[in-house]
Order: structure tokens, then sequence, then C-alpha cells
């Protein structure tokens, strides 16, 4: 078992140690266990102290057979025995299986609240000194957190052979925490403690700093104090980062879900109101196609999203083609009209799905590989956000490429500024009509796609996001991609950043009211169209 | 308040540019007091732009342009601007359709043009004396009852000379008048704007040369935003910038 | 004046619509309370209240169609005003409970009581009385709707962007009244009225007022946009749905007007919404959800807009539809029915049902007089 070699090699090291470190104290194992004989809380207190000083490979196991309450004493005896699961003894110093009967006398070490909290604490020295970086460094951050004065000697004789900067970091600060609560220590090595909690800087130096014992002296407070105030800023600051990349990540989101929306709206004038069952009809297709794997081939779930994203954009995109020939064609010119008939279409659609899936939230996973998070500095990262933020500007980097490099893309900005005179040239309005419907229509679906990762999935989903859609078209201005990208951002920082002052809803209604007032200055939206023909 | 100049409309260096394109570029000209003056020049020359300029639908990014020699126009909007006696016929009739001919004239009908004003109006006999003038002048007393929508070409055109008129306004900017007409109909429209002419000033945007000699007043021709050349139209017609710009043989 | 303004808007039509309107305000609280309940004419008490929230539907139709259809200002967010109407009365209604909630509190409505509120907080002051709560009624939906639109209309936003702002308002009012800290009920609203003006809100007599009231003010209404219409003011109006920038050219302060109009249509909206609370005996923030005001711009268009009958017909059509399909077996059906009813009326029948009427009579007698005039037949006249 790989504890017992790491004890071992303490056990060497600890021997060497032994010899030139005046302070240290080991103890032969076997004095230690002797006051467990006693049937004393002190003396068993005396005990544990010395039994996890003496360095010797079996302290673990003794402790944690007294922790067990399955370490047993015979006062006539003078010897101490280990019980197992089966009722039989083993000699606690050597191990060896006990010959012979169980003495008559035989008890339990009896332990108290006290007493679990020092073997907590004697346990907790030992894996200092364990063979595993990562064990050092639990070891370490547990005796940040306990504040344990009894681990000290360990301490000093675990920083003074750590090799690992980072596991030698954490034993430092430990180091600090258990001299502020000393009472021996001295005050110059007291403010040296709190600098280094100071550089910490999280909650539980924080905490640690914000609970010193009564007896701490003045200065040492008052350098706790200013260190608190340090840590608070440092705290701050990381918390607005935090939200700044929250609002990157919803800014994502929004840009997936509007820039559909500002297509069609662009080439066409027309406000698609069931835009938002498009995103639904995304991500119901993921459901699908995870629903799907999981039947048939589990393997490969973790391919699924590649499998639903493009599946995604050809259902939306087909069913967009299918409402532009079927509806919107016919009321072209009439835009509020559209936005009634669109209206009416999301309805239907929610129902459809609705009867067709259930009414409740169905469960789309994460695959692997957008699981978990990680931390950069004060801050958490989780990767699905983060994916979802890099296919968001994919799409978007796509989506430009289309506009200015395809024939496509040219004939849709040409229907865009000038309808009238793009038909004299030759192009075809009506087929242009219809697939930049397709095209908004297949963008909102792979956008449901990535919602279906952060968001749960429901016939209502769309509803969601269309309000916000509509917002991010309205801000960003109409005809030019730029605007939306930029819309889709700053709108998902300012909602992200009134939340934490006004509360979710407020923040809503005061990113509202803003975009009213900002409409005066700018009607059409900040990347407006100019020019005579955009009139119309 | 003293008049910076006698001109009825004064423009000084008025620059528009659309996305850097220069529509009008430093425009400065005239128009004196109960003058008629023709606007020519070919498309994409800046007189729609002018026009929008002068009536607020357009700021200038430079320039002035002074009504009256007390108002300056370029901080005010359209409907201020029609208030202060400034009236446009555009390019195409846009007459409300919906409503009647004689509704139309009510409409423009020079009156208080407050909402309050408007609840509780009702028609003065000085007001239906003074539609019925209006749809003699311009010959539409037989329809007055018809839906504007219903009407001619023709006919939708003078109604709309008629909304301008009913404004009573001081100048009358007209955007093509005769685009679409008869020869008769153009006939009749020179006599309309000469009768007019009579008691306001009048600014006419043409390209029927015929039209414009008819109107025999003084053509200012513009290009690229600017002034090529002004006079009557025998001397703009043989300006050789003129004619290599726009009138051609 | 006032003579002349009822003579100038009443034509033949509106005065038979006037008619039928009183004549079933005064018929269904009759049949109602003195036929006897076994004869066959007898109409049941829950029908009463049930054609009363028609006739609350029906004045908010009229509030819309009076902007949408002579003004083309399409606002998706009436449902707002009619609720903030609504919850007025409500807050009158809460506070005439006193001491007959759960909680027996002489001043705090139960669900104050249940946040552990120990005050009636400020706003609620004076909607003990009838008259402040009526005037509320009218003022709180007027004063929203003359901010609002004094910001949106000075910046000359139209068309589609304006439906989505409107959209967005009643979206952030939603909002912030299903907060429970908002004070007025939370999710749950304000509920469990027991009397209005001394008269118990669920007795039969108090049913068949509400509900005659309700018609009479249909009848006020009705009036009143009739009477805005047909002034120069309502003509300036119809010229700016159908050429804006030709009527600022006029000179017209196109702003001022529209907010004239968009104002008085909100406080009527509000007035619906007051009436409407009584008889359904709650009011909750639902009534703010963007669907509800969309639904009732459809109820509009079925009817046909600019036509103000059209506006009630297409209200009390559309929500009898509603009632006959989600009390049946079709129940799961009516989402579809609904969109389809707005995809259908878009497509096929723009004018909605009385608009087509007219359009058909107006088509055969411009034929007729321009035929007798000079032998031709015009092309028929623009939409």
């Amino acid at each position: 078992m790989r504890l017992s070699r790491a004890c071992l090699v303490a056990l060497l090291l600890g021997l060497g140690l032994a010899l030139c470190c005046a302070t240290a104290h080991a103890a032969s194992l076997s004095e230690a266990l002797a006051h467990f004989t006693a049937d004393d809380f002190s003396e068993t207190s005396t005990g544990i102290n010395e039994v996890a000083a003496s360095g010797d490979p079996r302290a673990e196991t003794i402790l944690r057979a007294l922790q067990d309450g399955a370490l047993m004493y015979s006062a006539e005896n003078k010897a101490v025995y280990i019980k197992d699961e089966s009722d039989k003894l083993t000699d606690a110093a050597t191990g060896q299986p006990l010959a012979g009967d169980a003495p008559a006398d035989l008890d339990t070490v009896r332990i108290n609240n006290r007493l679990r909290a020092a073997i907590e604490a004697a346990l907790g020295g030992l894996t200092l000194l364990a063979r595993d970086p990562d064990a050092r460094f639990e070891a370490a951050q547990a005796v940040f957190k306990s504040r344990d004065v009894r681990a000290l000697p360990t301490l000093d004789t675990a920083i003074a052979k750590e090799q690992d900067p980072r596991v030698k970091r954490a034993l430092i600060e430990a180091r600090a925490a258990a001299v502020l609560f000393s009472d021996s220590a001295k005050d110059e090595d007291k403010l040296a403690a709190v600098e280094v909690v100071r550089q910490r800087a999280d909650q539980e130096s924080l905490a640690l700093l914000s609970s010193l014992p009564a007896g701490t002296s003045a200065p040492v407070l008052k350098a706790a104090a200013a260190a608190i105030a340090a840590i608070n800023n440092r705290l701050a600051l990381w918390n607005t980062v935090q939200n700044a990349w929250y609002g990157v990540s919803l800014g994502s989101v929004l840009l997936l879900a509007a820039i559909g929306l500002a297509i069609t709206f662009g080439v066409m004038g027309v406000i698609n109101m069931a835009h938002g069952e498009m995103v639904m009809l995304g991500a119901y297709v993921t459901f699908v196609v995870q629903e799907t794997i999981r039947t048939r081939n589990p393997a490969l779930f973790d391919y699924s999203l590649a499998i639903a994203i493009p599946l995604a954009f050809l259902v939306a995109g087909f069913v967009g083609i299918l409402i532009e020939r079927g509806i919107i064609r016919f009321l072209y010119g009439r835009p509020l009209e559209t936005l009634l008939a669109t209206w009416g279409l999301s309805l239907i659609l929610q129902q459809a799905v609705r009867t067709t899936f259930g009414p409740n939230n169905r469960e789309v996973g994460n695959p692997s590989w957008m699981s978990g998070a990680f931390d950069v500095g004060g801050i958490t990262i989780t990767y699905n956000r983060l994916w979802i933020i890099c296919f968001a500007l994919a799409v978007f980097v796509a989506l430009l490429a289309l506009l200015r490099f395809t024939r496509f893309g040219l004939e849709m900005r040409a229907v865009t500024q000038n309808r009238a005179m793009a038909a004299s040239m030759g192009i075809r309005t009506s087929r242009v009509d219809a697939l930049t419907f397709g095209l908004g229509s297949g963008i909102a679906g792979m956008a449901g796609v990535a919602l279906s990762q952060i968001d749960n999935v429901s016939p209502n989903l769309g509803q969601g996001y269309i309000i916000d859609s509509f917002m991010v078209v309205v801000f960003g201005g109409v005809g030019n991609l730029w605007g939306t990208l930029v819309g889709s951002f700053v709108l998902g920082e300012a909602n992200k950043f009134l939340e934490p002052f006004a509360g979710a809803v407020l923040g809503k209604i005061a990113i509202l009211v803003l975009i009213i007032l900002f409409i005066q200055k700018r009607p059409r939206g900040m990347f407006a169209l100019k020019g005579r023909a955009v009139e119309a | 308040m003293e008049a910076l100049t006698t001109a009825l409309l004064y423009l000084d260096g008025v620059t528009v540019s659309f996305d850097g394109f220069k529509a009008l570029n430093n425009l400065s000209f005239a128009i004196e007091h109960g003058e008629m003056r023709a606007i020519i020049g070919p498309n994409g020359a800046g007189k729609t732009t002018m026009m929008d300029v002068v009536t607020g639908k357009t700021r200038p990014d430079l320039g002035e342009v002074m009504f009256d020699g007390l108002y300056n126009l370029t901080r005010l909007d359209e409907a201020e601007i029609a208030e202060l006696g400034i009236g446009r016929k555009f390019q195409k009739p846009t007459v409300f359709e919906s409503h009647t001919v004689y509704d139309n004239l009510e409409l423009a009908l020079k009156s208080d043009r407050r909402a309050r004003a408007a609840l509780w109006w009702r028609e003065t006999a000085d007001e239906r004396r003074r539609i019925e003038q209006l749809l003699e002048i311009v010959r539409l007393t037989a329809v007055r009852h018809r839906l504007a929508a219903s009407l001619s070409h023709g006919q939708r055109q003078w109604l709309e000379i008629g909304m301008l008129l009913a404004q009573e306004p001081k100048l009358l900017l007209v955007d093509e008048p005769v685009a679409g007409m008869t020869d008769a109909e153009t006939r009749q429209t020179a006599e309309l704007l000469k009768e007019i002419n009579r008691d306001r000033t009048v600014i006419v945007v043409e390209h029927d040369m015929a039209f414009v000699r008819d109107l025999d007043v003084k053509v200012t021709c513009l290009h690229e935003g600017s002034v090529l050349a002004e006079g009557t139209i025998d001397q703009v017609s043989s300006n050789e910038r003129v004619v290599e710009v726009y009138l051609g043989r | 004046m006032t003579a002349h303004i009822l003579i100038r808007s009443l034509d033949r039509g509106a005065t038979l619509f006037l008619i039928i309107i009183a004549a079933i305000a005064v018929g269904v609280p009759v049949l109602n309370l003195m036929v006897p309940e076994t004869s066959a004419f007898h109409v049941p008490t829950y029908l009463v209240s049930l054609f009363g929230k028609y006739a609350c539907y029906a004045l908010l139709a009229l509030a819309i169609d009076l902007i949408w259809g002579f003004c083309g200002i399409l606002s998706l967010g009436h449902g707002a005003f009619f609720a903030l109407g609504g919850y007025a009365m409500g807050m009158y209604l809460m506070r005439q409970i006193g001491t007959r909630g759960v909680y027996a509190n002489p001043i705090l409505p139960d669900f104050m009581v249940f946040l552990n509120w120990k005050q009636l907080p400020v706003y609620w002051y004076g909607f003990q009385y009838f008259p402040y709560a009526a005037l509320m009624v009218v003022l709180v939906p007027g004063v929203l709707a003359f901010v609002f639109g004094w910001f949106a209309f000075r910046s000359r936003v139209t068309g589609v962007y304006l439906s989505i702002i409107t959209q967005a308002l009643t979206f952030a009012l939603m909002l912030g009244f299903f907060r429970n800290n908002f004070g007025f009920g939370g999710n749950n609203g304000l509920t469990d009225f027991k009397d209005i003006l001394g008269f118990n809100v669920q007795a039969e007599t108090t049913r068949a007022a509400l509900f005659a009231v309700s018609c009479l003010a249909i009848m006020l209404g009705f009036m009143l946009c009739r009477a805005i219409v047909t002034s120069k003011f309502g003509k300036v109006l119809i010229a700016i749905r159908d050429a804006e920038a030709r009527t600022r050219f006029l000179g017209y302060r196109v702003e001022s007007y529209k907010l004239v109009v968009f104002t008085i249509s909100a406080c009527m909206a509000g007035v619906a919404g007051a009436l409407y609370v009584p008889q359904v005996g709650i009011i909750n923030p639902s009534e703010f959800a963007p669907g509800n005001s969309i639904e009732a711009v459809i109820w509009v268009a079925v009817g046909g807009r600019g036509t103000l009958t059209g506006a009630v017909i297409g209200a009390v059509l559309v929500n009898y539809a509603k009632t006959f399909f989600t009390t049946g077996a079709l129940a799961p059906y009516w989402l579809f029915m609904l969109g389809a009813l707005f995809i259908a009326v878009t497509l096929l029948l723009p004018r909605g049902v009385v608009g087509t009427m007219r359009h058909w009579t107006a088509l055969r007698r411009d034929r007729a007089s321009a035929a007798a005039e000079d032998g031709v037949v015009e092309p028929l006249p623009a939409e």
C-alpha cells in the first residue's frame, strides 16, 4: 500500500532529521503507547502526540484504530492492541497477532471530542509528509483551515524538505495559519504570518484573519485589519472579472439567438416572431439525436453535438424556407401583418412540440469534453460556456465570410440595400428571400443546439430569448452584422453588471428603459444603414 | 431681429454627404421675393437633396439656409418649416389616398395645426369658401367627394398643387410637376404656376425643357451639388459647360 | 357644441350599433334576474359574468382599434394598460375586504400579513376610497402611456420597432409584478374580493349590474372613438397612418397627435381592465403577458381594423371561440386554432369581417357613381 511505503520513507527521513533537529522529540513507539494504558484522557492526549511525532510507520494505523474505537489496552499487561472487524487482536507496536487468549481486563482506549480533534490534527500532520504531492497539498489545506498549532513541528519538517513549489506554498500558508493561532509565537513571526495569509487572498484567508484569537497583540490585529481590506479589494476585483465573464457568455448566447433575426430583418424587413421556435426546434433536434444515440449506440455520445449541429441547421432551415414560401411571401411589404402571422405560427409550433414531446423539460446532456470547469485566478470558467463562446464567434465569422465572399452573400447585401435596384440587376429577389429566411432559421437552429447545453429544453425555450433577441436587433441596428455582434455583447455585459445591483428583474427593466432612451438618439440602432433608399 | 438679407431664400455653402458621396457641394444661391426660378440639372445633381435641406428633411453637414432673412432653416424640423410658410410638392404625388379630394384640401388648409384645435375644429364658412376656390383653381370641383386614390395621375398632381396652395405658403418648392403629364396638361400646369406666382415665390425643379421655356423665368443649372450656370433659358442652354454636361444636342 | 359632435359622429351604422348594445345591456340582466330559471330564456348567472368579460375585452379592442386602425400604431403591449387598470381596481377591492380576510387584519391585505409586512406601503394609501381608485384606474395607465409615448414618438420610432418596444414594456411590467416584494400580491395577484361599493361582488344583482355597466362603457367608448375619428383630428390620424412624412410636411406635429390618441387609448384600456377584475374575481401578473396583448390585436384584426364596430365584434367572436374550444374535448387544439386564425386573417381576410363587408358595399357604390359620372369604371380604392 502506498501509504505504508510513504510512512516508511517518512520514518527514515524523520529519524534522520530527529538526529539533527534539537526541538523534534522522537519518543519511541512503545513509550508513546504506554500512555494509552493509563485510562486517563490527558495521558491519552500525550500518547496521541507522541505516537504522531514518533515517526513510526505504524503510527497512522494506531491512530486510526484509536479513532474507530478499536484500540484496546490491558493495564495488567501494559500492552496495547488493535482489534479488527473479526475481533482478532494484534499487538499495536509490532503488528503481530496476539498469541493466546485475550487478557481479562481488556478495555477500549476511550476518547472524547477534544481527543478526536487531536487525532484528526495528528493524522493531518502525518499526511503532511505523504509521498503523493496532492495528498500533501490537501493535508496542508486542511491544516490551514484547522489552524492547528500542534502541527507546527511537522510543518517545519515538511517545508524544509519540500521540493514541489505549489505544495511548498501551501505548507508555508498552513504554517502561517498555525503561527497566528499559537500563543507562544513572537509578534515578528505573527506579522510575517499575516503577510503570508494576505498573499493568499481568498475567502478562507478572510475568515482566518477575522477570527484571530483573543490574546493577539494590537500591532498584529492592525496588520490583520489592513490585510482584510486588501483582500476584500482583491476579491471585489475578481468578482468584477467573473461578472465580465458571465457577460461575455450571455453575449455569445444572445449573438447566436439574434443573428438569424438580424439577417432576416435586414434583408426582408420582416420580424419573425417564430424565431424563438426555430431555436427551440434546434434544441429538440439535439434531444432526439441524443436519445437515438443513447438507445442505439451509447459510445457515440461525445459526438452527439457534431451530429446535432448540422442536422439542426438543416431542419430549422428547411422549416424556415417553408414558412417563407407559405406565409411570408404573401405578406411582402406589410411588416406588421407579418409580425402577427409569425406570432400565430409560433403558437402552432409550440403546441405541436408540446403535444409531441410533452410540456416538461427534456434532458439534454453535456458531452464529456464540455463538462467540468477550471479556475483562472479568482474566477471559475466552465467548459460548456467556453465552447459556446467559441462556437458563436465561429458562426459569426462564417457568416461574415458568406456575406463577403460568396455570390449569395453579395445578392443578400444588394437586396438589403436597395431591393428594387437589385431586382433590376437580375437578382431573383424571391429566391434570395427564401434562402435568407432559411439561413436565418438554420442559424437559430444551431443556436438551439448550443442553448440546450446550458438551459432547459422545453416548448417555451424560444419565448425566453425572443425579447432579448429583439432588443439586440433594435439596439445594434440592421443590415450590418457587426451591429449584432456589438449589440449582443454590450447587452450581455450590461445585463450581468446590473444584476448584482438591481437583481435580475430590475436589471432587465433597466436595460429595456435604457434601450428606449438610446433609441432616441439613434432611432435605427447603432450601426444603421444610411442613404435615401433605406428610408423605405 | 435684423434681416440678414433681402432674399427670401438664401443658401450659403451648403454641403451634404451621404457616406462619402457629396450630394451637395458648397451650394450657394439666392431667390428673391416674388420670383419664380427654374432649377434644372442632370440626375444626381442634387436638386431633390437641395429641397430636402430646405424643407428640413435632411440636415446639411456645412452651410446655412436663411429664410426671409430671419430664420435659419438648418435648425428647424419639417413641421416648423412648414409652419413658417414653405410648402413642397413632391416628385411622386403624395396625396392622402384614403381621404376625399375635399378632405385632402381641408387638411392642407392653413389653420391651427395643434392637436387640441383639431379635436374641436368645426368648419367655418370662410374655410369652405377657400376650399371651393382651390377646387376651382386646380379644376377638381367635379370630383371633390371622390377618394384621392381613384384620381388619375394628372389629377393627383393638381390636387397636390392645390394642397400646396391651401397652406398659403410664402415659398413653394415644386419638384417635377409635369412628370407623366400630357402636352395639354403640361401647358395648363405652366399657366397654373404663373398664376400662383402672382402672389407667391416659386421654385420649380424640372427636366422638361419645353415646360421650362414656357415658364419664361430665370434658370439655375446644378451639377454635382453646386451651381453650374445661371441666367435665362437661352443663356443657360448656350453655355458650353451646360451643353457638355447636360443638354447635349 | 356637443350636439354638433354627436350629429357628425353618429351615422346610421353607428346608431344601430349603439341601440343593439343598449338592448343587450338591458336584456341580459332582465333575462337573468326576472325570468325564472326553468324558462328557456333564462340566462344563467355564470353566463352573465362571461358576457361581462367579453364586454371588457370588447372595450380593450376598441382602444386598440383607435390607435391601430386609425393611426397605424400597432401596440403589442396594450394588455399592460388593461392590467394596470385592473390592479388599481383590485387594490380598491382588497381594501374593502377589511377584517374578513384570512388574517383578519383591518388594514393589511392577507398577502402582506403573510410576508410579515407591518405597514401598508405608501402607494396603497387612498385606495380604500372608490373615487380615488377610479381616478387611478385612468391616471396610471394614462401617465405611463404619456411618458412612454413621449419618448417613443419624439424619437420617431415607428412600425415594427415600436411594436417590439411595446412588447418589451409589458414584459418588463410582468417581471416586476411577479415579484413578491413589489407589493401587489406577487404571482398570486389580488383575489378573494368581498364587495364593491357596498354590494357583494358575488351576488347575482351585482353581476348583472356590472355587466350593464360594462356595456355602457362600450357605448361611451364607442361614442368617444367616433367623435375622435370623425373630427379633423381623426382625419389627421388617418393621414398620419397613410403618409406620415407628408403629414409632417403639411405642418402637423405628428408626435403630439400620436401622443394624445395613445394616451386616450391607454385610459380606455385601463377602464376595461378595471371593469374586468370584479367580474372575474382576480387579477394577477399573467395579465401582463406579451401573449395576451398580441391576442387582443388579433380580435381587432378578425373584426376589421379601422371600423370600431369590427373591433367589438371581433373580440366577442374570438373569445367565444376560445371559451367554446377550451371547455370542451378540443381543448389541446385551441392553440393550433388560434395560431391558424392569426395566419388566416392576415393572409386571407386582411380587412376583417366588418371591413370586408364595408369594402364590398363601398365598391358597389363607387362603381355606380363613377359609371354615372364619366362612364368609366375607376380603379379600386387602394387599401
